[in-house]
């Protein structure tokens, strides 16, 4: 999963499409999976950060991955 | 790459503007007139050209120097050369700026006259205007392969039935000029009908709905098939009646070269509006043209391209290059604000037509 190399995001998890002037606002830990993102971190990096960092279980984790890129890409933010 | 007179050494400049109606259905006036103003800087003269005394710029004296009356388009092209003649006068207007798709007629045909008495224009020709008039404008998009909503121009309420029939409800019904609705149902198809006739006359225009987003594109064209500005804009925040009370300037190289093939296509001179539907599969389909700037102009110059400027230095015949970059993510966000103002210059205003 890539995200759009357009797409501006901001530390404190505002998202900016500028092809399509949409925004959205994200919170804390979906930011900071963005930021992995933009420095164009595989997916598996990604995620071994935040069980590194975070008390989750690999298969919760796994859960939220699926929607929070499924949300990314209703959103239109993935370049598929 | 812009490339214009450097504002120390230009002299002071008298730019005369309609338009001024900066209310919820707003003329391009202030604008325009705000444009100018950070363009050329303080070494400018505005002259407001009104219709109505309650046009609310006439009273935005930080704004503008001194307004005039002048007669409606219906009054004809005499009247109206007679009253720029006089205020040419008191004012030695260098560039005049007509912001009324309703005026454009008027002041195309007089553009020689008005030239001859020291006032210049850039406006587009009569044939320029037919071409993308409302009325026209499916033909117009056959010829140059632009997708437009399919629509049929009727005379009579009776005749909402065959297009309502051959495109089905929503419809969207729209004035000769200005104004549009989108309906439902036949009952209020006609009741727009009514509406529109009543505001703006014959014809009315029933044309295809297409559900997609809305975006507004601003443009400066230079006679020669060139876009020397593009801003796309959507529209964030929508009136009742259809018009972007906030938007977005936004990065999209298909509405980019949109416009530039409209240029070309047509060798449009002067500013111009699309107004675009974009729908969910990217196709782009031109609601309408719009031979004038739009009233969110000055999101051009915020955005970096300062077209007004730019239409006033090609007017001067000063050299200036195609803009190439602009700023995405810059917003506008509309307000109303309660001007006082004495009865006086009310008063003043429609008396004598002059504040």
């Amino acid at each position: 999963m890539k995200l759009k190399s357009n797409i501006a995001t901001s530390e404190n998890g505002f998202i900016f499409n500028p092809a399509t002037g949409d925004s959205f606002t994200s919170n804390g830990i979906a930011a900071e999976i963005l930021a992995y993102m933009k420095l164009a971190e595989s997916e598996q990096e990604i995620k071994k950060r935040i069980i590194d960092k975070y008390e989750v279980e690999p298969s919760q984790l796994e859960r939220d991955w699926d929607d929070y890129m499924l949300q990314l890409k209703e959103a239109n933010l993935l370049d598929l | 790459m812009y490339v214009s007179q450097n504002k120390k050494d230009s002299k002071a400049l008298t730019i005369a503007v309609t338009g001024l109606n900066a209310n919820d259905n707003p003329g391009p006036g202030l604008a325009v007139i705000r444009a100018l103003r950070d363009g050329f800087g303080s070494d400018l003269k505005i002259i407001g050209l009104a219709y109505e005394t309650l046009e609310p710029a006439i009273y935005l004296k930080d704004h503008i120097d001194k307004t005039y009356q002048i007669p409606y388009p219906s009054a004809g092209v005499k009247a109206l050369l007679e009253r720029l003649s006089y205020i040419q006068e008191k004012e030695n207007i260098d560039v005049l700026i007509p912001n009324f798709d309703a005026e454009l007629h008027n002041f195309i045909k007089i553009e020689k006259e008005l030239l001859s008495i020291g006032i210049k224009t850039f406006l587009p020709s009569h044939k320029q205007l037919e071409e993308r008039d409302k009325v026209n404008l499916k033909a117009f998009g056959d010829k140059n392969n632009f997708k437009v909503p399919a629509d049929e121009v009727i005379f009579k309420s009776s005749e909402i039935d065959v297009p309502a029939e051959k495109f089905g409800y929503p419809l969207l019904v729209k004035g000769k000029f200005y104004d549009a609705y989108v309906v439902q149902n036949a009952s209020d198809a006609h009741k727009a009908f009514h509406k529109l006739h009543a505001k703006w006359g014959l014809p009315i225009i029933i044309q295809k709905f297409i559900k997609g987003t809305e975006i507004n594109i601003a443009g400066l064209g230079d006679g020669m098939g060139d876009a020397i500005s593009v801003i796309p804009m959507r529209k964030m925040y929508i009136t009742e009646k259809g018009k972007a009370w906030a938007g977005i300037t936004i990065e999209d190289e298909k509405l980019i070269a949109l416009a530039k093939d409209f240029a070309k296509a047509t060798n449009w001179k002067g500013g111009f509006e699309l107004e675009i539907m974009k729908e969910d599969n990217g196709d782009l389909y031109i609601m309408e043209v719009n031979p004038r700037f739009p009233a969110w102009i000055y999101l051009t110059v915020a955005s970096g391209q300062n077209q007004p400027k730019a239409l006033v230095d090609l007017a001067l015949g000063n050299p200036i290059d195609s803009f190439s970059t602009y700023k995405t993510g810059k917003m506008f966000v509309r307000y109303a604000w309660d001007n006082v103002v004495d009865v006086e210059e009310f008063q003043k205003f429609s008396a004598f037509g002059e504040l």
